[in-house]
């Protein structure tokens, strides 16, 4: 009674999904599955488990790619995958990983920064978000809950992801009318 | 000294910024509030100065039109009177494939709410359409607009938000 059922990640690792993942398509705005709210998932099924092996591989194929949800594969659903490993804005960093229904439960200290995406080949954009985060989720597999409390650039990842699973861009978040950019380099 | 608004536009090249800065100094008009970036290629310049008649600034402004790659209008304009009563400033951002009127329609209705533009600007990327507007509301009215941008955003097969600008005040 009571006892808190979210823990940390305990070490997961992709390995843990069991199943390789195929490198999937991803899908670029004005893809109305970018724009549509994803239903929440039963993280223990054998598509979900696929779902999330195919975010990972594909994350780790593109190009500068810390994070990819899955309306971003053409699928409407509550999971990504996030690995700020080695990006040079990140402070706490949790590995490779996926969630499913995540939701920010906390978020504080919030800083304005650039954000591009894959979705959004062309563009980039100031957002502010939050520099502190806790965020809870389930993982892929197990259907652990799981509770991450994460800071800098991979709450900024986090956010960004959260927000795909609820049909947002980063568009939607942009600061002012001047704060949309063409692109001019690309990873 | 009349209070003049001049517009230049026309093909981007090193040097159109100089070349129209100078002219103004030279002619005593100063230039007070503006902006200037490139539109897909296309220099744009829009500013305000305070300075001669505008047919003498006009004048002075043709030689640089005159390879026809330019074009420059001045014209006098009443100086800056009553402003409009602030009201709750709102940032509305739309996207979603780009078709014709998404900006029309979607500003239509904030009109139609006592909304008043105050910064827009829009983005062609591929298939790709982007507006932002930085909107001041008449007190109270956000919810309301939300609502009815949602519906001619559905029409329009766009998406949008409408969030309140954060003035990061320092």
């Amino acid at each position: 009674m009571g006892e808190e059922p979210y823990v940390g990640l305990g070490g997961w690792t992709p390995a843990a999904l069991g199943v390789p993942g195929e490198v999937r398509r991803v899908v670029c705005a004005p893809e109305p599955v970018l724009s549509r709210p994803g239903p929440q998932v039963d993280p223990t099924t054998e598509e979900t488990v696929r779902l999330a092996a195919d975010l990972v591989a594909t994350m780790r194929v593109s190009p500068g790619c810390v994070g990819l949800a899955a309306p971003q594969v053409g699928v409407g659903a509550q999971v990504f995958a996030v690995d700020v490993t080695g990006h040079p804005k990140a402070v706490t960093v949790h590995g490779t990983f996926v969630l499913c229904n995540a939701r920010v439960v906390e978020a504080s200290r919030w800083k304005p920064g650039r954000e591009g995406c894959m979705s959004v080949p062309d563009l980039t954009g100031d957002v502010k978000r939050a520099s502190r985060l806790v965020v809870e989720g389930a993982l892929p597999g197990s259907g652990a809950l799981v509770r991450l409390v994460t800071d800098g650039f991979e709450a900024r990842a986090l956010q960004h992801e959260i927000d795909h699973c609820a049909g947002l861009l980063f568009l939607n978040r942009v600061a002012s009318a001047h704060a949309v950019y063409q692109r001019k380099v690309y990873l | 000294m009349s209070e003049l608004a001049i517009t230049v536009i026309g093909r981007d090249r090193p040097g159109i910024v100089a070349d129209v800065a100078e002219v103004l100094a030279r002619l005593g008009a100063n230039l007070t509030d503006s902006t200037m970036t490139r539109l897909r290629g296309h220099f744009a310049m829009t500013l305000i100065c305070v300075g001669p008649a505008a047919a003498e600034v006009e004048a002075a402004l043709t030689p640089l039109a005159a390879d026809g790659q330019l074009l420059a209008t001045v014209r006098a304009v009443t100086p800056d009177g009553t402003t409009a009563p602030a009201g709750e400033p709102y940032v509305l951002a739309v996207h979603g494939a780009d078709r014709m009127g998404i900006v029309a329609a979607m500003t239509r209705v904030v009109a139609e709410s006592g909304g008043n533009v105050t910064d827009l600007s829009t983005r062609l990327a591929g298939p790709l359409y982007v507006v932002v507007a930085e909107v001041d509301l008449p007190p109270g009215s956000a919810d309301d607009l939300a609502v009815r941008l949602a519906g001619v955003a559905a029409d329009l097969g766009v998406g949008f938000s409408l969030r309140p600008a954060d003035p990061d005040l320092l």
